[in-house]
């Protein structure tokens, strides 16, 4: 599980044969340890996102196919390793495609859904709705 | 009055335990460890109880009636500003204005004795430790009327600099000092009898936010010869949305009402109006009957257990876990003045303050994580935050145990 092209199934996978929280917090914190971090110069405001305790960026870039790929980080190494899932979850995607992605669903494979709520600290909820915002304008551009 | 003998004074921390249900719970299958009683404390029996009592037996709205339920729900809550008044010792009751809370309170100050007393040049001195509920409300003000928001520097081990205290007061240019009792993000104690004394002199009002201190420490306004003093109920066992911005009368009297509405005034016409007496005054609209009425009983908890009592068991519980936390080699303290609230503060160089609030959260150990509403003491000492555990009557050595367990895990997942 540390190659570099670990894949969202790979992730859920995994996840069903780690049964004790610590091996999961574990395997999230490797996830966003083999996150390329993002440049001083590219955490700026404009890329953060908002209602995360700590602090969270996610860049979008667009390629020819119009598909969008995440990159992001965060100064926490739990968030960052949501951030790192997250980018598994809707990273090489076109703006429908990511429209379409039941988040809630595959973070309920997970056992992480009750982290998607506006309330929690780690912001999840907001990274997704930045994400889908993102997508939402470029798919109506 | 007699010496204090604290450490002869018997303290059954599990018979304390068994007034507060709540510390039966489990978080994630583990016995609650609740170290997070600076931002607000857990309820005795006795404050839930008087809740229910009075929405069972006796509600009605306070100050108007003439039926027996509204009168008696009146006295209890009038009855509670006597105990309070009691509690810090404020000459009068009506010296005692019910707020929302330590914060509300400090903004009544600012927006009423601010509106009048503060004009362009003045300075509002504040310390580079208040939460942020002791710097925004003048920040408004002083963008309002053209004054000047400094702050007096702390040293390294988080005790305020007193000698640059000291040369801020010489400007003579200083109309309000407000300063913290007790720091909520790094706990240190400050010397509010003498910072209030050598602002006396040069000319400046003091107002102290009493939040950390209320529940640990005997206050006593006059002694203190504090203008004003904010604390909040939920900080001191009691019900959270109520708070009390104790002032001298003197200066209530002079002040402007701040809220206009039912109860603060005395007649009302279209061409104009004339306002109640203190405390009535600044208690516009009906108020929180039930907090104000619950605050009593958390205030005679603590008044029961003794002040002595409580300020020995939780300085036995700080030295406890200043050493066992010391003797963790990749947790580094903030926040180490001689003289310090029941609270430690920390970080570690693997993990964020939220990376270890998370996996201590796992282990049942609940603490805050983060800024504390208090970011300038962050950058002071350039970090984003701090863990930090705090105490109350009903902490155990054991429960701080259990935090240094938690941390050996932490060092185990991030190191």
């Amino acid at each position: 599980m540390t190659s570099e092209t670990t894949t969202l199934d790979d992730v859920l996978d995994t996840f069903e044969f780690l049964d004790d929280w610590d091996e999961r917090y574990k395997f999230i914190i490797d996830l966003g340890r083999r996150l390329p971090p993002l440049a001083a110069s590219e955490m700026t405001d404009d890329f953060k996102v908002r209602g995360c305790q700590s602090q969270v960026w996610l860049i979008p870039e667009r390629d020819a196919d119009g598909r969008i790929r995440f990159r992001g980080d965060s100064d926490a190494h739990i968030v960052k390793g949501l951030v790192a899932l997250m980018l598994l979850i809707y990273n090489d995607k076109t703006p429908e495609e990511i429209l379409a992605v039941d988040a809630r669903g595959l973070l309920e494979r997970l056992g992480l859904a009750s982290h998607l709520s506006p309330q929690r600290a780690n912001g999840l909820f907001s990274m997704v709705e930045r994400i889908r915002t993102i997508a939402g304008a470029a798919a109506s551009a | 009055m007699t010496a204090p003998v604290a450490n002869l004074i018997p303290f059954d921390v599990e018979a304390v335990r068994a007034e507060f249900p709540i510390l039966k719970e489990t978080v994630h299958g583990k016995p609650l460890a609740f170290l997070d009683t600076a931002a607000s404390a857990q309820k005795p029996r006795a404050v839930i109880e008087a809740e229910k009592d009075l929405y069972e037996h006796y509600y009605a709205n306070i100050h108007r009636g003439v039926y027996k339920f509204s009168q008696d729900a009146t006295e209890a809550y009038e009855n509670s500003r006597v105990a309070i008044a009691r509690f810090i010792n404020a000459a009068k009751p009506l010296e005692c204005l019910f707020v929302r809370g330590a914060t509300e309170g400090i903004n009544l100050v600012a927006q009423t004795w601010g509106r009048v007393n503060i004009k362009a040049g003045d300075e509002i001195l504040l310390t580079e430790m208040e939460h942020h509920s002791n710097i925004v409300p003048w920040q408004i003000l002083a963008e309002e009327k053209g004054a000047v928001v400094k702050a007096v520097p702390i040293h390294d081990d988080g005790s305020l600099d007193m000698d640059a205290y000291r040369a801020m007061l010489g400007s003579g240019r200083v109309k309000i000092l407000g300063a913290a009792h007790i720091s909520n993000s790094i706990g240190t104690q400050n010397p509010v009898k003498e910072m209030i004394r050598l602002a006396h002199d040069a000319g400046a009002v003091v107002l102290i936010d009493g939040c950390q201190a209320a529940p640990h420490l005997k206050i006593d306004v006059q002694d203190l010869d504090a203008d004003f003093y904010a604390f909040s109920a939920h900080k001191m066992y009691g019900p959270t949305g109520i708070g009390v911005i104790y002032g001298k009368e003197r200066l209530l009297d002079a002040m402007p009402p701040w809220q206009g509405g039912g109860d603060m005034i005395k007649t009302v016409t279209f061409a104009g109006t004339t306002f109640n007496d203190l405390p009535y005054k600044f208690e516009a609209g009906t108020p929180h009957i039930a907090g104000g009425i619950a605050f009593k009983p958390a205030i005679e908890f603590i008044e029961r257990i003794g002040h002595d009592a409580i300020h020995a068991h939780e300085a036995d519980l700080l030295e406890y876990a200043t050493r066992q936390l010391g003797s963790l080699n990749s947790v580094r303290l903030i926040g180490t003045a001689p003289e310090k609230g029941a609270l430690v503060s920390f970080v570690m160089d693997m993990a964020h303050p939220h990376d270890i609030g998370t996996i201590l959260d796992r282990q049942g150990i609940a603490v805050r994580a983060g800024h504390h509403c208090a970011q300038p003491v962050m950058d002071r000492f350039g970090i984003p935050g701090t863990v930090r555990a705090s105490f109350g009557v009903y902490t155990t050595r054991d429960e701080i145990d259990r935090l240094v367990a938690g941390l050996n895990k932490v060092m185990d997942i991030f190191g």
